[in-house]
């Protein structure tokens, strides 16, 4: 789960961790009273969306008078912004967040990951900042250090020191340093992310080690005893369907094809995706039903997948293993009668009880279209499809 | 032979007495498996679906010989039950629970390593359907009617992927010596390439068949491991040609968020490294069929 990043820096100063002054506004009026609640005569407004890379969209502005923070806060309001970590579809800002400008005299990068092939939390470091991790791993890997941590006795002193050496710290901003580092480490693990990313982190002109902006992603799994943590969910920066999937306690992800799926398993999902693009279709979505699928489930999940209004034909490929192919055949077939569903629809049901299933299909006297294989109902599908845009034009 | 579990194999079921840990209790004493009890904290001494109910792992493994459990209790309390599984001196532990804190799941890779490695528990999962040899014994959540015996040995992060290949080698006449579901967390009790290197010292074992996905560097590693240790030829298959980058795919590791994760990448990967990748989901039965003829 992604949290803004005014909430990953009031995370981080309760763990030691220095951060401007700053404050949070929904409307233009609060955004001028909080840079007049502010010292000193710079104010950067930060558009607060789940996404890297705001400055190059244009969701950062230096501000030196109040009249520019309203002019600011005017713009980003309400905006769209697109930058490459959303997608085109961008994401809005509804919020931002007004900070004291820094004077800055050195950028530096510090990230905390979960590394599955070590299966440790890797601190990662570089004394140049500001850049994108990855860009610089490829230009410049040297200037990258990792430090691999011990789950069982944590982030040592010696290597925050290490880091900090590394990172060019003056010795004078030694111990600072090791507090910055070790307190970030302990805010990962304490509250269960799985990546903490301070890009950059600098060396103020007054010699104080700050984070100019942070990052933090939390694992979705341990929400359940992160309560704190689960109440900075913003769903304004989610997918409205994703949200509504959640809701249904079912998975799905959003795509740009035409065609609707759903199907039980997240393999055998993606396997299926797979088809459907070898047969020359694109798939408009992932959506994993699950084990249990109910009659009242497999509603949801259609009336989901249909909402997207570029869905031209759907599939759905069951198989059964707790699951039972007649419950599945008769939740599909009240999903169709009670949306009333128009668009062409490929069933392919394999496993527990399938001849009840593919009976019960058949004698719904709905113009339901059967396959037996994988191959067999992708190809069906995007056959059905493309149908479906012949006719349309 | 067959790999980690056999119709000898003693098996207990931790989080026995709770509705989904009795339904599979039931499915797995129906195909035959060697299910001797099981422990839930507090029913210790209790009987249920015909056999005793203990408090802890360890009373079950010094009254009935415990060798291998099936981990059903939720979430939260999991990783803890995993761990008293090895602590007890459980050989192999299968964990069907979906949903565990992945900084748990450090921990208890953690509690493992400090086993001297002859007395480490094997875990498979979380998050995963289980292991099954077809014939003998099923440790899972499959529906074994769909696995014939044979000698192909099979491992899958994801279940219903491996249903479907398990299926489609079926309706070929292949069989399978013993299918592992390795789940879709990022970290996994155990990798590809442990399953393998298992599968490679297996005499039953003729071909194995990796199921993978977007994700994490453990297909590319077990190609590695093939084309260095590996005598046997191994076939895979990853998924997730269509999955867009930084989204996670339901599974909470099937996300691509570095170099070399996409399932292109890792299918070219494999290729350079000897494997034999399946062209489409498909034809995995296919592709394994035409690999045995050849031998």
């Amino acid at each position: 789960m992604n949290i803004h990043e005014y909430q990953a820096k009031e995370i981080l100063a309760g763990y030691g961790v220095k951060i401007a002054d700053g404050g949070l506004a929904y409307s233009v009026v609060e955004a001028v009273q909080r840079a007049r609640e502010i010292d000193g005569d710079v104010w950067v407004v930060k558009a607060q969306i789940h996404s890297g890379a705001r400055g190059k969209a244009g969701g950062i502005k230096v501000c030196r008078t109040h009249v520019e923070v309203e002019k600011a806060a005017e713009e980003l309001l309400g905006k769209k912004l697109v930058t490459h970590q959303t997608g085109p579809a961008g994401k809005i800002c509804s919020r931002l967040y007004i900070e004291a400008g820094t004077n800055i005299a050195k950028e530096m990068y510090l990230s905390f990951m979960l590394d599955r092939s070590s299966e440790r939390i890797i601190m990662i470091g570089s004394a140049q900042g500001g850049m994108e991790i990855e860009k610089l791993a490829v230009t410049n890997p040297e200037a990258i250090i990792k430090i691999y941590i011990e789950p069982a006795v944590g982030l040592q002193d010696f290597q925050a020191r290490k880091m900090a050496f590394a990172l060019n710290i003056d010795p004078a901003q030694l111990n600072h340093a090791v507090k910055t580092i070790k307190g970030c480490y302990r805010a990962l693990r304490d509250l269960d992310a799985n990546i903490l990313e301070i890009n950059p982190l600098v060396l103020t002109a007054n010699n104080e080690i700050m984070a100019l902006d942070a990052k933090m992603i939390f694992d979705e799994n341990a929400l359940f005893r992160r309560h704190k943590i689960a109440e900075l969910r913003d769903n304004t920066q989610v997918d409205s369907r994703e949200v509504a999937a959640a809701e249904a306690g079912l998975s799905y992800v959003g795509l740009d094809g035409d065609i609707g799926c759903m199907i039980n398993g997240a393999g055998l999902a993606m396997a299926t995706m797979d088809m459907i693009k070898l047969a020359g279709g694109e798939p408009a979505n992932f959506l994993d039903v699950g084990g249990g699928a109910s009659a009242e489930r497999t509603e949801k999940a259609f009336r989901l997948v249909l909402a997207d209004a570029n869905v031209k034909a759907m599939l759905v490929n069951i198989f059964a293993g707790i699951n039972r192919c007649d419950w599945i055949a008769e939740g599909v077939v009240q999903a169709v009668r009670n949306i009333d569903m128009k668009l062409p629809l490929v069933v392919r049901l394999s496993g527990t009880n399938v001849e009840e299933g593919r009976r019960i299909i058949a004698n719904s006297g709905l113009p339901i279209i059967t396959a037996d294989t994988l191959a067999d109902a992708a190809e069906k599908v995007v056959r059905a499809r493309n149908e479906v845009v012949v006719q349309k034009a | 032979m067959a790999i980690l579990i056999n119709e000898k194999t003693r098996i207990i079921v931790q989080g026995f007495t709770g509705r989904i840990g009795t339904f599979h209790a039931q499915e797995m004493i129906d195909y035959g498996s060697n299910v001797v009890g099981g422990v839930t904290p507090g029913k210790g001494g209790q009987t249920h679906l015909g056999l005793p109910v203990f408090n802890t792992v360890k009373e079950a493994v010094k009254q009935v010989g415990a060798e291998a459990s099936i981990v059903f209790v939720p979430p939260a309390f999991a990783a803890d039950s995993i761990m008293e599984a090895a602590d007890a001196g459980i050989k192999y532990c299968v964990s069907i629970t979906d949903g565990i804190p992945t900084q748990d799941m450090m921990t208890v890779k953690n509690f493992l390593r400090r086993f001297h490695k002859e007395e480490r528990m094997l875990l498979t999962g979380p998050n995963c359907a289980g292991t099954i040899s077809p014939g003998r014994a099923m440790l899972g959540i499959m529906p074994g009617h769909i696995y014939i015996r044979g000698n192909v040995g099979v491992v899958g992060r994801s279940g219903t992927l491996g249903y479907e290949a398990a299926d489609q080698m079926r309706l070929l006449g292949i069989g399978i010596s013993t299918s592992v579901g390795i789940g879709g967390d990022p970290i996994p009790g155990s990798s590809h390439r442990d399953i393998l290197e298992r599968l490679e010292q297996d005499p039953e074992t003729k071909v194995a068949l990796m199921i993978g996905e977007i994700g994490g560097p453990q297909e590319v590693e077990a190609g590695k491991f093939a084309k260095e240790h590996m005598t046997k030829p191994l076939v895979a298959y990853i998924a997730g040609l269509t999955a867009p980058e930084g989204r996670r795919m339901g599974h909470a590791g099937a996300i691509i968020s570095s170099a070399g994760e996409s399932a292109a990448e890792k299918v070219a990967l494999l290729k350079e490294l000897g494997v034999t990748i399946c062209p489409t989901p498909s034809l995995m039965g296919q592709t394994v069929a035409e690999v045995l003829a050849k031998m």
